[in-house]
C-alpha cells in the first residue's frame, strides 16, 4: 500500500528516484557527504510512533487538550497580563485567511495587502495612544518596557530607570532581563518608586527623592498593574521632564475610549499590550506589545522594531508601503543595530487592525464604559461580602484588588473552593505583594454579565462563610 | 499559457483605500451592552468612574464602519498577498505545510480560551503537550531541558546570551568574559542579541573553505570569551566539519557554545547538537516544525540546554510528578533570563508537537532526506541556466538543504540584478526569493530552500520561471528592470523611508507631512 506522507509531495519512490537520477547520486545518504561520519548520531531516536492519519492525530490531540478546562465553560476573573475580552468573530475570520496566515516576506508589490494591514495597525493604535510614530509589535508588554528603557537610556545617556513598585512581577522580570547585570557596561539600573497605601497611586514624595540627573526615564502604568488609574499622570510627567528624564507610560488600549491618551499628559513613549485588541488568551500565547512615540528623529532613530511607512512606487501617485529606518534594525546592522528584532507577532497585528476598525471611536467608548460599570459593580458587590475588603474602592479600570484577610481563609483555598462552583477566582497576589495580605486581583470585562457577577458574589459568600 | 510556456497569472487588484479613509460618521461595526438593568443605579454615571482630569473628551479618530465593510476590506487586502499562494522557496525560513488540523484545534476554547494563570489542574492538556514536546526535542538534540518562552528565533538567541551572562555572573567572572564570538555567516540575531545582552561581538570572517578557520577561532578565543554562537550548516549550504573542534576550543577557554539550529531541516534525524558538544541550541517551531510563518509570528524559538545551564533558566518549566500529573516549576534567579511573559505561544507549541507526532522519527528523517534531495535536484537544473552560478563554486560537495547562488554573471551581461529578478518572479505567481542576510559575500545572491513539502512539479515550475526571467533579461531587460507588471502596484521605490520629513508610520503623520490635515 502506498503510504506517502500527506505533508510531503515527494515522499513517493518515483519522485525520489527521479531526483536522485537527475542529481546523479547513488543514494540519498551520499547527499550528506559534508557531515563527517563521527558527527552522525549512533543513538537511535525515540520519538513516539507516528500518528500518520489525521483521524488518529486529531483523536489524540483532542483527547489530550480536552483535559483542559477553560474560561468559556467556567466563569473566570483572571487578568493581570492576559485578559478575557470578547473577540469579534471577524477578527478570527481575517487572520485565519491562508494568505495572511502563511505569508512569508515577499515584495512590497506582491504582499501589498499585508503591509497595508500592518500600516493600519500602526495608524489606528497611534490614534488610541495619541502618537504619530508606531513600530510593528514586539513580543509582549514586558519586551516593550525593556526596549523602551533601552531607548531612553541611549537617548539620555542616563542608566537609571524608575518603575513603580506595584508592577506585574513577570513584566518586571522581563524588563530586568533587558537591563543586564551591574558588572556590564551599559547596564541599566532599575529603581522602584513606592505607592500611596491609601490610593494605590504612585508616591510622588518618593518619586521626587529619586529623581536626579542619573535617571533616564520614569516608567509608570495607567491603569497600573492592580487596576488603579493614575490621576497624577501629568504631574509625574512634569517631574520627570524637569529632571531631564523621559516619561514612558504603559497603557491598556481597552481603556483608551474612556481615558485620555498618554500623549495628553506628557508621555514621551507609550508602550503596552496588544492582546486585548481581538486576540484570544491562548493560555498566555496571545501576548504582544507595542512601542509608540511622537514622530521625532530623537525617538525614531532609537526604535529596534521594523516600521511600515507609506512610500512611493515607480509610478507617480501610486501608494505603497516600505520599511522605514530599516538600516538601524539588526537585520540591517547586526550588532551595531538598535537592540534586535526578528519574528514577532505580526499576524496578530492584522487581527488588531481589524479589531480597532470594527470598534471605531464609539466602540472603544462603549467598551470602556461597559468594563467600568461591570468592574465597579463587581467591586461594590464583593465589598459587601463579610470579611472581604477592597483597599482601593474607586478610581480603577477593569481590575481591582480584593482582600480576604478578614475571612481568615487564604486566597489559594478560596480559589480552590470557587472552582467547585465553576469559577476561576482572581489572581492570587499574596506571595508577590505580601504587603497586601491575602488578596487577589479580580478582572471584570465586557464579557461578564450582571448575573455572572451576582453568581460570583453568592459563591464567595458561600465559600468564605 | 504565455509565450514562454508558463501559466497566465495576474494578482488581484483592489485599489483598496486605507481603512482610515473608509466609512461614514455614525456607522458601527461592533456594539457592546449598555443597558445592564440597574447597573447605573448601583455605580452611578459611567463618566464619574474616571477621575475628571483623565476623562477622554475627544474620541480617538478611528474609522466608522459597519461589520461587513471591515470584513470585505481585509478580505481584499488578503487577496493582495501572494506569499504561499504561489510557490515560496524562501531560503533560511524553511517554508512548510502548516497542517490545518492544528489550525482548527488551536482555535477551540480548550486552547484559545485558556488563561495562563488558571490552576495547573485545569491546564493538564496544555502541560502534557509542552512536556511531550520537551521530551521529543530532547530526543532530537540530546539536550536536557527545553523551554518555549522565547517569542521567536531571535528571542531564543537573546535568551542564550542572557543565560551566558547569568552563568558567568554566578562564577564571578562576568566582568572578565565580555566577548561573544560568532561568524559572518551566522544569522544577524546572534551578534545583535549578544550586543543587547551587554557583550562585545567578535565576528570571524568567511574563508576559503566556506567557513571561518579553526585557526581564526583559536586566535579569537581567550579568557575573555563568554560564548560562541553559530549556525551550522549556514545559509550557503555549507556544513562546517570542524564544528566539534570549535566547541572544544571554546570550552577549553571556559566559554559556552550555542548552536543556532535555524537550519535544522537538513540535519534533523542525523546529528544531535549535544553530541557535537554544544551546551545549548534553538529550534524554530514556526519554521522547521510546521507552524505557520504568519508573516513574522506568533513564533516560538524553543531553547534547549544542558543540565549545567538549566539552573539559569527562569522560564517556567513543565514537570511530571510521580502521580502522573503535570506541574509548572518556576526556577529561581528571577529577572536575569526571563525574555517574555508566560510559558510561550501555546498554539505554536501545539502545532509543533502535532507535526512531530504526525511524522515520528522516520518521518523526520524522511523530511530531511527530501530537503536535500530537492535542493540538490534544483541545483542540477539551476546551474544549467546561463547567468546562474553557485555561491563559492569551488566547493563542489553536495550542499545541505539550501544553496546560495549568484546572478552576478547575468548582471554583468544584462544589467539585470537579483532585485530585478525577485520583482519579476512575482509576475508569474511565484513568491520572491530570499537574497541574503547581511553581509552579502556573494554578488547578486539568491537563496532558495526547497524543503520537503513542494512537489517536483512545483520545483520545476519555479526553476522554469528563473530560466524564463534570465532569458527575458537578455531579450528585453527593461521588462525585468521595470517589473512587476502583474501585481496590484508597481515596484516599490521607497524614497523618503529614511527621511524624517517624509517617513510616515501612521496615517496621521502622513497627513501632517503632506499638508492633508483638516
Amino acid at each position: 500500500m502506498n503510504r506517502a506522507h500527506p505533508y510531503m509531495a515527494n515522499s513517493t519512490e518515483e519522485a525520489k528516484k527521479h531526483m536522485l537520477n537527475a542529481i546523479g547520486a547513488a543514494t540519498v545518504d551520499d547527499l550528506f557527504e559534508q557531515i563527517p561520519d563521527e558527527h552522525i548520531t549512533s543513538r537511535r531516536f525515540g520519538l513516539p510512533e507516528p500518528l500518520a492519519s489525521e483521524v488518529e492525530l486529531k483523536r489524540h490531540l483532542t483527547g489530550v487538550l480536552g483535559k483542559n478546562e477553560h474560561c468559556e465553560d467556567n466563569l473566570s476573573f483572571l487578568g493581570g497580563g492576559t485578559w478575557q475580552h470578547h473577540v469579534p468573530a471577524i477578527c478570527d475570520e481575517i487572520w485565519t485567511r491562508s494568505e495572511f496566515l502563511t505569508s512569508v516576506w515577499g515584495t512590497g508589490s506582491s504582499d501589498l495587502g499585508r503591509n497595508q494591514a500592518w500600516f493600519e495597525f500602526a495608524s489606528q493604535l497611534g490614534e488610541l495612544v495619541g502618537m504619530e510614530f508606531v513600530g510593528l509589535p514586539v513580543y509582549s508588554w514586558g519586551a516593550a518596557v525593556g526596549h523602551s528603557m533601552r531607548m531612553a537610556t541611549r537617548m539620555t545617556g542616563r542608566g537609571r530607570i524608575l518603575v513603580p513598585a506595584l508592577m506585574d512581577p513577570q513584566r518586571l522580570d522581563v524588563a530586568r532581563t533587558y537591563a543586564g547585570f551591574p558588572e556590564q557596561e551599559g547596564h541599566i539600573e532599575i529603581a522602584y518608586v513606592g505607592y500611596d497605601p491609601a490610593t494605590g497611586r504612585l508616591d510622588l514624595v518618593d518619586l521626587e527623592s529619586r529623581l536626579d540627573d542619573g535617571v533616564g526615564a520614569v516608567y509608570f502604568e495607567n491603569p497600573g498593574y492592580l487596576g488603579v488609574i493614575e490621576d497624577q499622570a501629568a504631574e509625574i510627567a512634569r517631574m520627570a521632564r524637569a529632571a531631564g528624564a523621559e516619561t514612558i507610560v504603559g497603557v491598556d488600549p481597552t481603556s483608551l475610549g474612556v481615558i485620555v491618551p498618554p500623549s495628553d499628559y506628557g508621555a514621551d513613549i507609550a508602550v503596552g499590550t496588544t492582546q486585548p485588541l481581538g486576540i484570544h488568551m491562548n493560555g498566555g500565547g496571545g501576548v504582544g506589545g507595542f512601542i509608540a512615540t511622537r514622530d521625532e528623529e530623537r525617538y525614531a532613530r532609537e526604535y529596534p522594531t521594523l516600521q511600515v511607512s507609506l512610500t512611493d512606487t515607480t509610478h507617480e501617485g501610486e501608494r505603497a508601503f516600505g520599511l522605514a529606518l530599516f538600516q538601524q534594525s539588526s537585520y540591517g546592522s547586526r550588532e551595531d543595530g538598535k537592540d534586535w528584532t526578528g519574528n514577532s507577532v505580526y499576524l496578530w497585528a492584522i487581527a488588531n487592525a481589524a479589531y480597532m476598525s470594527v470598534l471605531g471611536p464609539a466602540g472603544f467608548e462603549e467598551l470602556g464604559g461597559a468594563i467600568l460599570r461591570r468592574s465597579h459593580y463587581a467591586a461594590r458587590r464583593l465589598a459587601a461580602v463579610p470579611g472581604v475588603s477592597l483597599p482601593w474602592r474607586a478610581g480603577f479600570f477593569k481590575e481591582f484588588v480584593v482582600g480576604f484577610d478578614g475571612t481568615g481563609i487564604p486566597v489559594a483555598e478560596i480559589n480552590r473552593r470557587l472552582r467547585d462552583h465553576g469559577i476561576f477566582g482572581g489572581r492570587d497576589l499574596s506571595s508577590d505583594f505580601p504587603d497586601l495580605g491575602q488578596s487577589a486581583l479580580y478582572c471584570v470585562t465586557e464579557v461578564h454579565s450582571r448575573a455572572d457577577i451576582d453568581r460570583l458574589t453568592a459563591a464567595l459568600e458561600e465559600v468564605t462563610r | 499559457m504565455t509565450t514562454n510556456g508558463l501559466r497566465k497569472y495576474h494578482a488581484a487588484v483592489w485599489d483598496e483605500p486605507l481603512v482610515m479613509e473608509m466609512g461614514a460618521p455614525g456607522r458601527r461595526g461592533q456594539l457592546f451592552p449598555v443597558d445592564e438593568p440597574d447597573l447605573g443605579s448601583v455605580v452611578g454615571d459611567t463618566s464619574d468612574l474616571i477621575p475628571e482630569s483623565l476623562r477622554r473628551g475627544r474620541p480617538a479618530e478611528l474609522p466608522e464602519l459597519s461589520e461587513p465593510e471591515v470584513l470585505r476590506h481585509y478580505l481584499h487586502l488578503s487577496q493582495e498577498v501572494l506569499g504561499m499562494m504561489g510557490i515560496s522557496l524562501f531560503g533560511t525560513c524553511t517554508m512548510k505545510y502548516n497542517p490545518r488540523v492544528t489550525e482548527a484545534l488551536t482555535r477551540q476554547p480548550f486552547v484559545a480560551g485558556t488563561h495562563p494563570d488558571q490552576d495547573v489542574e485545569t491546564l493538564q492538556g496544555t502541560l502534557e503537550v509542552i512536556h511531550g514536546l520537551d521530551r521529543m526535542l530532547r530526543d532530537l538534540t540530546g539536550m536536557d531541558q527545553f523551554v518555549f518562552q522565547p517569542g521567536g528565533g531571535a528571542d531564543a538567541a537573546f535568551l542564550h546570551a542572557t543565560v551566558t551572562r547569568a552563568y558567568h555572573e554566578a562564577r564571578g567572572d562576568l566582568a572578565q568574559r565580555r566577548e561573544i564570538i560568532t561568524t559572518a555567516q551566522a544569522h544577524p540575531c546572534n551578534p545583535a542579541t549578544a550586543a543587547a545582552a551587554g557583550f562585545e561581538v567578535i565576528t570571524l570572517p568567511l574563508e576559503e573553505k566556506g567557513y571561518a578557520s579553526v585557526e581564526a577561532l583559536r586566535a579569537a578565543a581567550s579568557e575573555r570569551t563568554a560564548a560562541l554562537m553559530v549556525n551550522n550548516p549556514d545559509d550557503i549550504g555549507i556544513y562546517n566539519p570542524h564544528i566539534k573542534e570549535w566547541v572544544d576550543i571554546v570550552h577549553s577557554v571556559g566559554g559556552l557554545c550555542f548552536y543556532d539550529t535555524a537550519n535544522f531541516n537538513g540535519v534533523m534525524g542525523r546529528i544531535r547538537a549535544r553530541e557535537l558538544g554544544f551546551d545549548a541550541c534553538m529550534m524554530m517551531l514556526h519554521k522547521t516544525f510546521g507552524a505557520p510563518k504568519a508573516g513574522g509570528g506568533p513564533a516560538v524559538g524553543a531553547y534547549g540546554c544542558s543540565e549545567d545551564l538549566a539552573p539559569y533558566l527562569t522560564a517556567p518549566v513543565v514537570i511530571r510528578g510521580d502521580d502522573g500529573a503535570f506541574a509548572i516549576e518556576v526556577p529561581e534567579h528571577a529577572g536575569s533570563t526571563q525574555v517574555r511573559e508566560y510559558l510561550g505561544n501555546i498554539p505554536v507549541i501545539i502545532k509543533a508537537y502535532s507535526w512531530l507526532r504526525a511524522l515520528g522519527a522516520a518521518g523526520v528523517k524522511e523530511a530531511a532526506d527530501l530537503s536535500l534531495l530537492a535542493n540538490n535536484y534544483m541545483e542540477t537544473r539551476l546551474l544549467q541556466i546561463p547567468g546562474v552560478s553557485k555561491g563559492l563554486p569551488h566547493l563542489d560537495e553536495y550542499r545541505m538543504e539550501m544553496t546560495r547562488y549568484s546572478l552576478g554573471e547575468l548582471t554583468e551581461e544584462t544589467g539585470v540584478t537579483t532585485v530585478d529578478v525577485a520583482n519579476r518572479m512575482v509576475d508569474y505567481g511565484v513568491d520572491a526569493f530570499w537574497m541574503s542576510h547581511e553581509p552579502w559575500f556573494i554578488p547578486e545572491p539568491f537563496t532558495p530552500e526547497a524543503g520537503e513539502m513542494w512537489s517536483v512539479e512545483d520545483l520545476d515550475y519555479w526553476i522554469d520561471v528563473i530560466a524564463a526571467i534570465c532569458e527575458e533579461a537578455r531579450t528585453d531587460p527593461e521588462l525585468v528592470k521595470t517589473a512587476p507588471h502583474n501585481q496590484p502596484i508597481h515596484r516599490v521605490v521607497g524614497s523618503g523611508l529614511d527621511d524624517p520629513d517624509r517617513w510616515a508610520t501612521t496615517w496621521r503623520a502622513y497627513r501632517r507631512k503632506n499638508g492633508l490635515e483638516g
